[in-house]
């Protein structure tokens, strides 16, 4: 603001605007307000692979079960066998094969990507619906289902990062190729 | 192709049943004498109209709408490449490719929050990101899945822009993000930037930052006009010449991180599966590829002949150096004309005549990339990446063109 009532000072003394006869230098324009602390925590809902950003709670397999056989058993099927929406479970020792089978369990490197995905996505018809609490426990199920964890397991924001899914290893990071 | 092969045949046949029918009614060749003095030219045309909208006898363009996912609005629709002429999409036959159906929003709630490893945490409504200076470019715009039909055992019977019509190029304009990244202060931390969209899918990416600041455009208007709603209105993250689905639509926040945070989309999906089991993970740029797109899929030839044979070439590194048409199945190729402007990470027009024998013939194009990249055949494409690897297939595209003047998908 003071670059502006300072320009406009010199427009009244009659100071010449173009004194190169091109577009001059100026400050960089700064129209951002401060973001509130408590708005960004509320607004921030992406979990790293370390599990930064995973909230308190927990949930265990049993209540994972109970809520996909209420929301998710539709669209994904009994056990995360898939249709009409995406295959789950299974296909673990697949992906070298003629028909390669891409599930989480087969395929997702991080846990901690599906806890943020059904988070900010599911159900797909309502979401932004789900507590951390039955996110937590939805997890656990859904991993259960091919004993990436136990059958008992309690899924937190200490023991999820820890889950170690069986195609962890399998990418190749291609990130350094961007032009 | 179809419609000027239709029109001038059923024009011909207008002209035969005339000729023939001139004893038959005596009427019909004095009518025929008049036709030049039509309606239009005795009727006052139709008033002013806010919007204009394309001739009504042209509604037949338009964007081919898939199949309905688990809920509506999850899946593409594709720009019907082989309808239009040009390096411009119109913005209403831009592609789509939502994951949980295009938003309503509206423009003065909304705000885009830059934050983490970041000095400033800023918020930036709409109006506020108009008040900066404002940078344009023509840049294409492809989904990472596009052309992935060509990624089956065997060549699908569909049109050019069934195929590779998740490909769109519009003039963007908004501002660099450099700008307000600068704004907020970013610290030596912060190497990757987390970019999330407002709709009901909350699509997020993992962009690293050195290239976003470099390149990124927070794009406000699409063609002159504010970007489309289903393009991202209000705004959209614009890395030109990456694939679509980072060019995160209803762009509503950014934080700066350590490292990539590895979400939906960058690890399950928009991997490329390679037959060791292994997946290339981060595949920004997209590869260089062409398509004839006239004479291409399910068009109809009007016999031997005159033909320009024209379409599209591509890169997400760089410009395209030149074009290469063979017009014999591969064994012989001749450089392309490039008319138009040939501008980097935007749509390239490539044109060269043909004087068609009426025998068969199959067509192809191989672009080349000002940073030597080719494109390939499409059983070295395909032979990189396990079964069903379906992203960025930039084989070369084949069309097979038989005596019956049918034209057909073909792989070789």
């Amino acid at each position: 603001m003071r670059k502006i009532a300072l320009a406009a000072l010199f427009c009244v003394l009659a100071a010449p605007v173009f004194a190169q006869g091109s577009s001059p230098e100026v400050g960089a324009p700064h129209y951002g307000v401060p973001a509130d602390p408590a708005r960004i925590k509320a607004w921030d809902i992406s979990i790293a692979p370390d599990g930064t950003g995973l909230p308190p709670g927990k949930g265990s397999v049993a209540e994972g079960l109970a809520i996909y056989s209420q929301k998710c058993v539709m669209c994904h099927g009994v056990d995360g066998a898939g249709k009409p929406a995406d295959r789950l479970t299974g296909g673990i020792g697949t992906l070298t094969s003629a028909a390669p089978v891409k599930t989480v369990a087969s395929f997702w490197p991080y846990a901690t990507t599906l806890f943020d995905y059904t988070r900010r996505a599911m159900p797909v018809t309502t979401p932004r619906t789900l507590t951390d609490h039955e996110t937590y426990a939805l997890v656990a199920y859904i991993l259960s289902v091919d004993g990436i964890v136990k059958k008992d397991a309690v899924l937190d924001a200490k023991s999820l990062p820890k889950v170690k899914m069986p195609n962890r290893d399998g990418f190749i990071d291609h990130s350094s190729i961007t032009h | 192709m179809t419609k000027d092969s239709v029109s001038k045949t059923s024009r011909r046949g207008l002209l035969q049943a005339g000729l023939a029918g001139v004893g038959a009614i005596a009427a019909a060749p004095a009518m025929a004498q008049q036709d030049y003095i039509t309606a239009a030219m005795k009727t006052p045309g139709r008033p002013f109209s806010p919007y204009g909208m394309p001739a009504t006898y042209e509604s037949g363009v338009k964007r081919l709408v898939g199949p309905p996912g688990v809920n509506p609005g999850t899946g593409s629709s594709r720009t019907p490449l082989e309808m239009l002429e040009g390096i411009i999409t119109p913005s209403g036959l831009h592609y789509e490719r939502h994951h949980n159906g295009v938003p309503d929003i509206d423009p003065a709630a909304h705000r885009l929050l830059i934050h983490g490893l970041v000095k400033n945490p800023l918020e930036f409504s709409i109006d506020a990101l108009m008040r900066y200076p404002r940078i344009s470019a023509m840049h294409f715009m492809e989904c990472g899945g596009n052309s992935g039909a060509n990624s089956g055992p065997t060549p699908p019977p569909l049109t050019a822009g069934g195929i590779h019509g998740l490909l769109s190029c519009s003039e963007w304009t908004g501002v660099k993000l450099s700008l307000l990244l600068d704004e907020a202060g970013v610290q030596p931390e912060g190497k990757w930037m987390l970019a999330e969209s407002g709709d009901a899918a909350g699509l997020s990416r993992s962009i690293p930052l050195a290239a976003a600041h470099e390149v990124g455009i927070l794009a406000l208007y699409q063609n002159g006009e504010r970007i489309r709603p289903e393009q991202g209105y209000p705004v959209r993250l614009l890395m030109p010449g990456w694939e679509g689905n980072l060019n995160i639509k209803w762009l509503h926040r950014l934080k700066v991180v350590p490292g990539p945070m590895n979400t939906k989309d960058e690890t399950s999906k928009y991997s490329l599966l390679q037959p060791d089991g292994k997946s290339r993970q981060f595949n920004f740029p997209l590869p260089v590829k062409s398509t004839i797109t006239r004479p291409s899929g399910n068009m109809t030839m009007s016999g031997a002949g005159y033909y320009e044979v024209s379409g599209l070439a591509w890169s997400g590194h760089g410009a395209i150096a030149k074009v290469e048409v063979s017009l014999d199945g591969g064994k012989t190729w001749a450089a392309a004309d490039m008319p138009g402007p040939v501008l980097p990470q935007c749509l390239t027009k490539f044109r060269i005549n043909w004087d068609w024998d009426g025998k068969p013939a199959t067509i192809m194009s191989r672009a080349t990339d000002e940073k030597g990249n080719v494109q390939p055949p499409h059983a070295v494409w395909m032979a990189q990446y396990a079964p069903g690897q379906a992203y960025q297939n930039n084989g070369i595209q084949c069309w097979a063109i038989g005596a019956d003047n049918t034209v057909k998908n073909a792989y070789a």
